[in-house]
């Protein structure tokens, strides 16, 4: 399994020298395994993404962890949905009241947008999901809701010897004192159990987090302790605060480490690329 | 173990920032938590009892009407609840831990997320003030 990271920016788009070496593009995320290709969430790093000759067939799956804006503002960017010979499916959470298309077009529609979901050249055919498990080639995908507002779900996607969760936005924190360190009351445990690679929500250091609760975000410390219950082998700290800068990350990850985590741990890099065995 | 659903972890972080007692079930009544509030009711800490099945806690209370007459688990709020995923409501009285008779009311809701499909059941109890 191939993964590759397009934009591990959170809320907003940062661009400049300053965030220029983790990235100013938000969530977007590649995954590879036998010529099948998930893209996972259409942040503005989807419109970087290459598709090139690796792909087996010609239908890409799209998934979308939940329509925020920062992780769909790519979308009309993403090149194969303007090809008449591309098969795109678009998985996204289902809410009790409307439809996927429904909420998609109100971004996918103008006066913020061009062209509408009925007017793309591909075949297009959209996908509601929540505690749900699909087959994609060969990938199975487990999703869950997980804790942030609006129906949103986390991934977990097992290819033919790995497991890659992704959890870009979760709060798993919620509550009077935090989270509750059991199994049984995590939300998104079960998505992230042992996985060999997690990418996490960990857009505010510990301190920051008590002035943000019910915001939909983590803590750096919040995010090493889910993923040390859920027993994952590495974990990518991503959806980077907006108001961080490279110099600000270095140094948030810099007093993390006093932490004694024995697993894998870093900080998301946009163009990182990790293979899984 | 699987986590419960998020509905269910939800109403477990509110009921723990309420001054009211609160009790949530699973869909077969199974006591999964209370809060600090609904110990002082039951008389015993989560903390040591941990999760209960619904014969061991349902007969620690022993609900009656006006008349004295004590209620079959099909008259309470939580037991029609968890029947008909419709939210209930009663007044009635309990006898307390020190043994006196308390008048309390019961509003009991269903917890069904987005799925649609029912995952537990929250009560919420409170001294009754009516006349």
């Amino acid at each position: 399994m191939k993964i590759k990271l397009w934009g591990v920016r959170g809320s907003i788009t940062t661009t400049g020298p300053e965030t220029a070496y983790y990235g100013g593009n938000t969530s977007c995320a590649d995954v590879w395994e036998d010529g099948w290709l998930l893209v996972l969430d259409g942040g503005s790093g989807i419109q970087k993404l290459v598709v090139d000759n690796q792909l087996a067939n010609k239908r890409i799956d799209v998934l979308l962890t939940h329509l925020h804006l920062d992780h769909i503002q790519g979308l009309g960017f993403f090149k194969p949905l303007f090809d008449a010979s591309m098969e795109i499916h678009i998985w996204g959470p289902a809410s009790s009241t409307r439809t996927l298309h429904s909420r998609l077009s109100r971004y996918l529609s103008p006066p913020l947008f061009p062209v509408l979901i009925r007017d793309l050249p591909c075949s297009l055919t959209l996908h509601e999901i929540g505690n749900s498990t699909f087959q994609i080639g060969p990938f199975s995908l487990q999703s869950n809701y997980i804790i942030h507002p609006g129906p949103t779900v986390g991934f977990r996607v097992t290819g033919n010897h790995s497991v890659f969760t992704y959890i870009p936005d979760h709060e798993p924190a919620l509550g009077r004192n935090g989270m509750i360190e059991d199994e049984q009351w995590m939300s998104g445990i079960d998505l992230a159990r042992g996985a060999d690679l997690l990418l996490h929500d960990a857009q505010y250091t510990a301190a920051e987090y008590l002035n943000k609760k019910g915001w939909g975000h983590s803590s750096i410390d919040d995010a090493a302790l889910f993923a040390s219950v859920a027993g994952v082998k590495h974990l990518l700290f991503a959806h980077h605060d907006p108001a961080r800068s490279d110099e600000a990350l270095n140094d948030l990850y810099a007093a993390f480490q006093n932490n004694n985590y024995t697993f894998k741990n870093e900080l998301a890099r946009e163009g990182m690329e990790i293979t899984l065995p | 173990m699987p986590a419960y659903e998020i509905e269910i972890i939800l109403n477990r972080q509110l009921a723990d920032c309420l001054s009211i007692p609160a009790f949530i079930t699973d869909t077969k009544g199974n006591l999964i938590f209370y809060n600090e509030p609904a110990e002082t009711i039951l008389g015993k800490r989560f903390e040591d009892t941990g999760e209960m099945p619904v014969e061991q806690w349902a007969t620690d209370f022993k609900p009656f009407d006006e008349n004295g007459k004590q209620l079959s688990p099909e008259e309470l709020p939580l037991v029609n609840t968890l029947q008909d995923a419709l939210p209930h409501h009663k007044t009635f009285w309990i006898e307390s831990l020190q043994g006196k008779n308390q008048k309390i009311s019961v509003t009991a809701y269903p917890i069904i997320g987005r799925t649609g499909k029912m995952s537990g059941a929250v009560a919420i109890f409170w001294k009754s003030t009516d006349v």
